[in-house]
């Protein structure tokens, strides 16, 4: 059980919006609360809880909270028992090793027994920053939503990461949940209601649609901005949830756009980038362009160095745009 | 007490489906799920509490056949104990059967948790003990794995896992028939000494001849007492165990018998006796 010596913040859930801050801290105070509402909540770490903060909740549940050390395969495993014996198990480590490491255990044992886990992975990205290239995943999206019937979740801010914890708790069936290390600005409105499948339009544009999600939608919001004052108007729809994509939105943007945007922190092939090509190619072609990382793996960095040392700001995105309205 | 003639002759009539249902479906794997009858022939004829009319009955011991590749032993036992009708035997393997290659609890009731690529049931099983430990529910969890599939590391991760948080309402059990598909164990990649290394990773082991029924059912009962400690019953087999022809080759690993493998098969097991 914890026994772990450690100075992370304990953070009340009380009101996460508005707050700029780490995914990873909202969802360590969240799952607090969800522990407090449903005995059945069960959690596990794979001796990161101090950096993925179940470390709460293994201070607020000792019994019910599982450090399984360093073995990402077992912990997974032992996740699709216990949701198969009626608990509700949430399995948290880095987003590489959970989705990299134990990705034939997350295919097997939990989406082909349709088994009720919860994958809150966090210190997903590059935003991980100085670790490098082996901590960082842009991978992890790809891998979590080729999987059938796994749900694939990748929050902006905060507040729409409490909300997208609770409405996966409340849903039965597997779920990735990929949070960042970094601090993030808070982007979602107070009346936002998070839904398994629903994406998040802020406006539509005439001229140019980006589509992000996770630390990008802040990125996408200033880049909106700065477009919109240049005279192309420009819109942004949060898609949270890469899998179920949200079809009916996706049409409706496809259809009003000249260019759609896409933007991620992640590789640019097998992402959101990729789900949105997919489905704009085969029902309302336009033409695409996506903001990602190329191709490549990460590197050692300050996180806000590595946002622009891989292209992934307002500022690119607003480069891109022009570059393409210019022809 | 357990009826020791009556359990024996379950393990018969479990090796007479199996290669029924093997030769019927033309491919699967015949030496492991005969090695594995004598113990699942204790486990849901004897030990095991659970409830053919109601596989989701929640107080139920549960069991994971972590060595997948050995499902006919699981469908035929299931069949006799009545979860099925014993006609969808013949379905096994072909389109639209519940009865797929490799045990799929989504198709069909009384599989708990779909099992098939080496080395993950264990982890399951504990995960399946902690739950029921937690909900206070006093069931057991029995996990069979094979000898040949201990050479994956998530074994030894759950081996760990179960020790670490005193898993004494889990019973596995290695099917220790020596041989995998490319041959002996000791020669593909040596997992000697079995019961030394569990031991060593805190569990109670017991090892005993896993096609003598006495014996069978003396450690699962034995298993139960132990406390603070999950239980491995390493059982040694004979792969293709109850058919000449198939007893100790590793050949028939993943082969179903012919037509006149059949026949011989039968006829060694008494097809027809009751």
């Amino acid at each position: 059980m914890a026994k772990t010596e450690c100075s992370c913040q304990v953070l009340e859930i009380s009101d996460l919006f508005g707050k700029d801050m780490a995914t990873r801290d909202a969802y360590g105070a969240t799952l607090v609360e969800l522990g407090k509402q449903n005995p059945n909540i069960v959690v596990l770490d794979a001796d990161l809880s101090c950096s993925t903060k179940t470390i709460n909740f293994a201070r607020n549940f000792p019994d019910r909270f599982f450090n399984m050390g360093v073995s990402e395969q077992d912990m997974m495993g032992t996740a699709a028992g216990l949701a198969l014996a009626g608990k509700i198990p949430f399995a948290s480590t880095f987003a590489i090793f959970a989705t990299g490491r134990a990705w034939e255990q997350i295919r097997q044992s939990v989406c082909y027994s349709r088994a009720n886990v919860k994958i809150v992975a966090t210190h997903g990205g590059i935003t991980v920053g100085e670790d490098g290239a082996t901590h960082q995943s842009v991978e992890d999206v790809a891998l979590m939503r080729v999987i059938p019937g796994m749900t694939v979740i990748v929050p902006a801010d905060a507040y729409e990461t409490a909300q997208a914890l609770i409405a996966s708790a409340e849903y039965n069936g597997p779920v990735y949940i990929r949070l960042g290390r970094a601090k993030v600005p808070s982007v979602m409105p107070k009346d936002y209601n998070f839904s398994i499948g629903k994406a998040y339009i802020f406006n539509i544009g005439s001229d140019v649609n980006i589509i992000a999600n996770g630390i990008m939608v802040a990125e996408a919001l200033k880049a909106a901005q700065i477009l919109n004052a240049q005279g192309i108007n420009t819109g942004v729809t949060n898609f949270s949830c890469v899998k179920p994509i949200d079809d009916e939105a996706l049409y409706k943007i496809g259809k009003n756009s000249k260019l759609l945007i896409t933007a991620e922190e992640h590789s640019i092939i097998g992402g959101l980038g990729s789900a949105v090509a997919e489905f704009i190619c085969e029902n309302c072609p336009v033409p695409i362009r996506r903001i990602g990382v190329n191709d490549t793996f990460g590197c050692s960095g300050d996180a806000k160095e590595l946002l622009k040392y891989y292209g992934l700001t307002a500022e690119n995105i607003v480069q891109l745009a022009l570059e393409y309205f210019k022809k | 007490m357990a009826d020791i003639a009556f359990l024996q002759e379950m393990a018969r009539k479990i090796r007479i489906e199996i290669v029924k249902m093997l030769a019927q479906a033309g491919s699967g794997h015949t030496g492991g799920s005969l090695s594995a009858a004598d113990i699942i022939s204790a486990l849901y004829f004897y030990k095991m509490r659970h409830d053919p009319k109601n596989p989701s009955w929640e107080k139920r011991d549960r069991f994971v056949l972590s060595k997948g590749h050995a499902a006919p032993v699981l469908y035929a036992a299931l069949a006799l104990c009545g979860y099925f009708d014993i006609s969808l035997l013949g379905s096994l393997r072909k389109l639209n059967s519940p009865l797929q290659g490799h045990p799929c609890c989504k198709s069909l009731p009384g599989i708990e948790v779909s099992t098939g690529s080496l080395g993950q049931g264990l982890s399951v099983a504990n995960g399946m003990a902690l739950g029921i430990r937690l909900s206070g529910i006093p069931a057991r969890v029995y996990c069979l794995l094979g000898d040949g599939e201990i050479q994956e590391g998530q074994v030894w991760e759950a081996a760990m896992t179960a020790s670490h948080y005193k898993i004494d309402n889990l019973c596995a059990i290695i099917d220790h028939n020596n041989l995998q598909i490319d041959g002996h164990c000791t020669e593909v990649m040596n997992i000697e000494p079995v019961d030394e290394k569990f031991k060593a990773f805190g569990w109670n082991v017991f090892t005993i001849d896993g096609h003598n029924m006495s014996e069978i059912v003396s450690a699962l009962d034995d298993a139960e007492k132990i406390k603070e400690k999950p239980t491995m019953i390493v059982a040694k087999t004979i792969k293709g165990k109850g058919v000449s022809i198939f007893e100790g080759k590793a050949k028939y690993h993943g082969v179903a018998p012919t037509k006149e493998e059949l026949e011989i098969a039968l006829k060694e097991l008494g097809d027809g006796k009751n």
